[in-house]
């Protein structure tokens, strides 16, 4: 590089022009761009069928939820097993045979499972529409789960499994989940890779034609689409997907009971996870709109309380962020920041405190007006894509809602009053309703963490 | 199946103080995403400051001459927009997606920092902590951290440059001082080093007006000269192992330098093409071979660009990286890897299996152009880079012309030249 290191001016010359500073600009005219019409459709056999029209680019976009509950306790092991071989050869066709008809059209299908629900996700060229659906129907209806093929990808998802089990944010995920589920099958996200080598490849099998149904089931389609015609298409090609029940839906987790924080030992870790949750409100619960920008006010954007104490005054962390998760029957929050560990009790202090000053100097009028705007136009910008429209549509379907609820969004937050964020953050922010774990090296951060109370 | 992008309405200009204007209208959109791209990146720190790039960067966010610290966050999301920076090897960006009504306070935002940001010590010190925690939770307390974009340059590189950690050394960080971040500014921050790219929804005559009156008064300083970070390409394998405390699996990553996309366009994308061929998907060379043939690694990627493909100027990295059990040594994934170079080289991929990559590829770039952040930053980087930001559009022309012989070519390169082997070993006694 130039080795000349021309004179420059201080940091404080930087800072400062001549003119002074600057008034800020007005914001201009409001862009209104209407959501599409939502086409919504239940075949004969039981699936939903959502379709709409967003012609941006000639892609369409595609999610499969199918509920898809723990039946027993193996059935995490063998619901994971399955989600790795579901593409992975039917009757007619093999590994690469699917993946060469995909990939013709420009597309990928994927396949994921939780305790909730599994889902296919895929996305290619609109013209591959029908080839997409074909593959999806075939994977659906003739799978083979091949003995070698489970027995293969059986042996990979424990080395994966390795990999997952290592990471601290899994580590503090499972810990949480256990603490505030207990032993509910909401808790079951990742098996053990001893339950693992037991799958057989006639445990899949069985558990496809069991639970693998379409009734309950939810597709959406969002793309440069006719929607009756990819309703049809649909129709078409899933006729032959049938199933002798409901999908299989999880039962609601217990209410979390505010407890004392867990501390869970790490060695080594140079970091430490805070994960706190307490009992917060669903999309269908008057309030749920002030709750959402109570939270927004604490830890639910960058300008917010708690992030601007703890990264922008402190530097204890990279991020910490809180929201709102969908639990079948209701919803929880959570706060969740990863901290170095030689500020970890003082960071905890500082969450507490910002929790309690929720309630004791309950957000401003100003707080709420940044946060309501910020709501509104990062709803805007989530909607603007295919993708983006596919997922809140799949997403809200499940939770029994639809594109209304979106439409309304902007007028449900600007109805809010900073009265109804105050009773929200006196609600829901009280630091003694909530549980939680803290995952560290306990031999660091142990005694002063202890000292601060409420962990044990 | 070839796929076109539709075109994109492209309007340019130059200030009088050096800065670039790109501004690519999109009707059907009520967002606007808006950019500053500076031509630095991390390849530029100088020696004994790796990471001051990033840092940097960081710094941007602390406020200016009109902005409070927070203030910059608080006057995005508190219009409903988003923000967000990163460094590069040769280019930082910053940028923010905004309802279209903020257009014009976005100018501001960004114009404030880039005629003059508020350096001050106590901010300095704070995102040194914030860096830190950052490089915490990003590399040093979880497996396989920085693999292999910090892990696999000191292998393949010998100049600093190419070769150095971008997220920097904890005691390199602390010694930073406001007066490096001066000099840094004055040096690189310059409007003829920097270019801004406005998208979206937006009237062209009255955005260039804005851009002018926000940015117009920012006086010129000397724009450096950009270095070549040229450095020859190794004659032969270099080979290097780390231990990492959290992995539980070993790994692999193989670096092979790739043709200068500036210079070469065609050969560059028959290497990005290669990548695709060995390992996107299931049905990919190395998929087929490594993880379902030979049972030899759980996963295994392939990829043109370190950080990406055509996001960097010469010199950048073709990647092939896998993770597999402690029972199979890693000179046998080596060997298969060379086994199936050595077949593409000889006969090529198939037609077929090209142009199922091709669509592919061309569908990514749809759902690319399909998020205003990304269409923006696509062309914006594009534009600053190499001065095309048309690339985004005549890419899946331009990977559609490529023929089998040329990945076969590619390959045949990959096999000739020297590399870097970075083995990564768990600190265990191996799974």
């Amino acid at each position: 590089m130039t080795a000349t290191v021309p004179t420059h001016r201080s940091a404080e010359e930087i800072g400062r022009t001549e003119a002074g500073p600057r008034p800020l600009p007005a914001l201009g005219a409001t862009r209104e761009v209407p959501l599409p019409d939502v086409v919504d459709h239940v075949l004969p056999n039981g699936l939903r069928v959502l379709a709409a029209r967003r012609a941006s680019v000639p892609m369409v976009e595609m999610r499969l939820r199918v509920p898809y509950a723990t039946q027993a306790p193996e059935h995490t092991a063998i619901a994971e097993v399955l989600s790795s071989t579901l593409l992975a050869g039917t009757s007619t066709k093999d590994r690469v045979a699917i993946d060469d008809e995909l990939a013709a059209v420009g597309a990928d299908l994927g396949v994921s499972v939780d305790p909730e629900r599994l889902v296919v996700t895929g996305s290619g060229l609109a013209s591959g529409l029908t080839t997409v659906l074909d593959v999806l129907a075939d994977v659906l209806t003739a799978p083979t789960f091949a003995d070698d093929e489970v027995a293969r990808e059986r042996a990979r998802l424990i080395e994966r499994l390795a990999v997952a089990l290592a990471q601290p944010r899994t580590i503090a995920r499972e810990a949480l989940q256990r603490k505030r589920f207990g032993d509910h099958p909401i808790t079951r996200e990742m098996p053990r890779p001893d339950d693992v080598t037991l799958v057989t490849a006639e445990q899949v099998r069985a558990l496809h034609a069991d639970a693998t149904v379409p009734r309950g089931a939810i597709l959406t389609l969002v793309g440069d689409i006719d929607p009756d015609a990819a309703i049809a298409e649909v129709e078409r090609a899933l006729a032959g997907w049938a199933g002798a029940h409901a999908a299989y839906e999880l039962a609601p987790p217990p209410p979390i009971t505010p407890s004392d924080l867990e501390l869970v030992h790490r060695p080594g870790s140079v970091q430490s996870q805070l994960r706190l949750s307490a009992p917060a409100l669903t999309r269908h619960d008057d309030g749920y709109s002030a709750l959402q920008l109570a939270n927004l006010v604490f830890g639910g954007y960058f300008s917010s309380r708690w992030m601007e104490n703890v990264r922008e005054d402190k530097g204890y962390t990279y991020g910490a962020h809180s929201g709102t998760e969908i639990v079948p029957g209701g919803a929880v929050l959570g706060v969740d920041t990863d901290v170095a560990s030689d500020v970890t009790a003082a960071a905890l202090l500082e969450t507490r405190y910002e929790l309690a000053r929720m309630v004791a100097v309950p957000p401003t009028a100003a707080e709420l007006e940044s946060a309501r705007a910020y709501a509104i136009g990062s709803l805007a910008i989530s909607l603007d894509s295919q993708g983006g429209l596919a997922g809140t549509l799949a997403g809200l379907a499940a939770d029994g809602l639809d594109i209304d609820w979106v439409r309304e969004r902007p007028a449900q937050l600007s109805a809010v009053t900073v009265d109804e964020v105050a009773e929200a953050a006196l609600r829901f922010f009280t630091p003694t309703a909530f549980t939680g774990v803290v995952v560290g090296d306990a031999d660091v951060i142990g005694p002063r963490v202890r000292a601060l109370g409420g962990i044990s | 199946m070839p796929v076109e992008l539709p075109t994109v309405e492209l309007h340019r200009a130059t200030l009088p103080n050096g800065l670039r204007v790109l501004i690519a209208p999109d009707p059907a959109t009520p967002v606007v995403a808006v950019a500053v791209h500076v031509d630095v990146g991390f390849r530029s720190e100088p020696e004994g400051r790796t990471g001051f790039a990033h840092l940097f960067e960081h710094l941007m966010f602390q406020g200016s001459e009109s902005l409070e610290k927070l203030a910059h966050f608080r006057h995005v999301q508190g219009s409903g927009g988003i923000f967000n920076g990163s460094t590069h090897q040769d280019y930082t960006d910053y940028f923010e997606v905004l309802p279209a009504a903020a257009l014009e306070r976005a100018l501001f935002l960004e114009a404030d920092r880039l005629r003059a940001p508020k350096l001050t010590e106590e901010n300095l010190r704070n995102q040194v902590d914030v860096v830190k925690e950052e490089i915490r939770l990003n590399v040093l307390n979880r497996p396989y951290g920085g693999f292999p974009w910090i892990l696999l340059p000191p292998v393949l590189y010998d100049t600093f440059p190419n070769a150095h950690n971008g997220y920097g050394d904890f005691s390199e960080l602390e010694q930073a001082t406001l007066d490096d971040a001066a000099a840094f500014f004055d040096t690189y921050y310059a409007p003829g080093n920097a270019q801004i790219t406005v998208a979206g929804y937006l009237d062209v005559d009255e955005t260039m007006k804005l851009v002018e009156k926000h940015f117009g008064d920012i006086p010129a300083r000397p724009t450096p000269v950009r270095p070549s970070f040229f450095e020859p390409v190794p004659g032969k394998e270099r080979r290097q192992s780390v231990t990492d405390a959290h992995a539980p699996l070993p790994a692999l990553a193989i670096g092979y330098r790739l043709p200068d996309p500036g210079a070469d366009l065609d050969s560059y994308l028959g290497h990005a093409l290669l990548a695709s061929v060995l390992g996107d998907g299931e049905a990919a060379r190395l998929q087929r071979r490594l993880v379902h043939g030979d049972g030899l690694v759980t996963d295994v990627s392939s990829g043109a660009g370190l950080m990406g493909s055509l996001d960097a100027r010469d010199p950048d990295t073709f990647t092939i990286t896998a993770v597999h059990p402690g029972s199979v040594e890693p000179d046998r994934v080596v060997a298969a890897v060379d086994e199936e170079l050595d077949k593409l080289a000889a006969a090529g991929p198939s037609a077929e299996e090209l142009a199922r990559q091709v669509a592919r590829w061309s569908a990514a770039l749809y759902q690319e152009t399909d998020r205003e952040v990304y269409r923006m930053l696509g062309l914006g980087a594009r534009e600053l880079l190499y001065g095309r930001a048309e690339l985004a559009v005549e890419l899946p022309h331009r990977l559609a012309a490529v023929t089998p012989e040329q990945v076969a070519a590619a390959a045949a390169t990959l096999r000739s030249s020297g590399r870097g082997v970075l083995l990564v070993e768990p600190k265990g006694e191996g799974a």
